[in-house]
């Protein structure tokens, strides 16, 4: 299948706190970009933690890795696993054995740009934190995905990773336009925000003032879906997955309504999609 | 006693006190602004000078604090004057 784009577009799912669904994300954003027709390829940044490869279930094909591309040992096409469900998405995987210092800039640029001539979009999934794992993968990024969680450590290390988008980035660096940023909200539950327990939505966005792409709920499917090794967002009677497809739509520049923000009434919970 | 304490109390959610401390997180930590923020000690310096004219009121009791949220920032004065004026 050929390229859909003419230019080719870098964007990091990135969140400062771990734990928060960047994989998760990763994984469904990806699919669904696939989905829609782009050629897409996913890159896991998180050297010596990789997980993205179980949850779009190719664990079993890993043959080699980031870092041995980087250091040469293998070719992109040799470590590039190509999607169970759709060919025009592969998933680069992280090593398991190696630290993240086997990382370095030019190198990175230098399989990015590779990638670029073949693909629409290249989705790099951070590993937490801000050190060095954290920059290398969002250093080359054109778009930020900032997935957090409706909690207050969550939304401060967010705001701490736009810092560091806004400053470390090749194009900060570069003094060229700047990042452009979309905020993801995960595992948000309508119930608790209604009651109080939870920060809510505009609440999250009003902090960080970025511009949202989606909310996606707390949702049992999630842990299905990685179970399974298949991401949520090819589920398609699930909240989850309905709402990053939502998302997705945003992201190509489609207007959907915001959905599982409120609490389900008794005729969404009779009619509307499975939370379970 | 407290005048300018025009924010009436109500009963806050846990969730409206997250949602004011983060507030406050990242209006630090957003100091970019440096210049925004440098008036705020003059601005109380000032402030007790001509409070002082009318009333004595102590150093602490001129609270000044600058909030940040996107694009708009709230400035909020909390001036406590000693209860004898009462
Ligand atoms: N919407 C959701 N509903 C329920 N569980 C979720 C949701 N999103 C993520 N999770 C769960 O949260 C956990 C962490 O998710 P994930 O691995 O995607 O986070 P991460 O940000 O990539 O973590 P790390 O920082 O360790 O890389 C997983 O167990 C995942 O199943
Ligand atoms: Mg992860």
């Amino acid at each position: 299948m050929s390229k859909k784009k003419q230019t080719c577009e870098v964007i990091v799912v990135t969140s400062g706190k771990g734990g928060v669904g960047k994989t998760t994300s990763s994984a469904a954003i990806s699919t669904g970009l696939a989905e829609r027709g782009y050629r897409t390829a996913v890159i896991d940044f998180d050297v010596g933690l990789r997980n993205l490869d179980l949850v779009m279930g190719c664990e079993r094909r890993v043959v080699y890795d980031f870092v041995n591309v980087i250091q040469g040992e293998a070719t992109l096409n040799q470590a590039m696993i190509k999607d169970k469900r759709f060919d025009n998405l592969f998933i680069l995987p992280a090593s398991q054995t190696r630290d993240k210092d086997a990382l370095d800039k030019d190198s990175v640029g230098r399989v990015i740009n590779e990638l670029k001539e073949s693909f629409d979009y290249i989705i790099c999934d951070s590993p937490a934190g801000i050190e060095a794992g954290a920059v290398m993968a969002m250093y080359f990024a054109d778009q930020a995905i900032i997935v957090t969680n409706p909690e207050v450590s969550s939304v401060r290390d967010s705001d701490r990773i736009l810092g560091i988008l806004a400053s470390r980035s090749h194009r900060a660096e570069e003094g060229k336009e700047r990042i452009k940023e979309h905020l993801l909200i995960t595992r948000f539950s309508p119930e608790r925000a209604a009651k109080g327990d939870m920060l809510s939505v505009q609440d999250v966005q009003e902090i960080l003032s970025v511009p949202l792409l989606g909310v996606i709920p707390e949702s049992k499917s999630v842990l299905r879906a990685s179970n399974e090794g298949i991401p949520v967002i090819n589920d398609k009677d699930s909240d989850a997955g309905q709402a990053y497809s939502d998302a997705i739509k945003r992201f190509l520049g489609e207007e959907t309504p915001m959905r599982f923000i409120e609490k389900a009434g008794i005729f969404q919970r009779l009619f509307g999609a499975s939370t379970e | 006693m407290s005048i300018f304490n025009f924010l009436k109390q109500r009963k806050d959610t846990t969730a409206d006190i997250a949602k004011k401390r983060l507030q406050i997180i990242v209006s630090h930590q957003r100091g970019g602004d440096e210049e925004q923020k440098d008036f705020i000690p003059k601005l109380q310096q000032e402030l007790i000078n001509v409070i002082s004219k009318y009333v004595k009121v102590d150093q602490d009791q001129v609270k000044v604090e600058l909030e940040r949220t996107g694009d708009c920032s709230i400035l909020e004065l909390n001036i406590t004057l000693p209860d004898t004026l009462a």
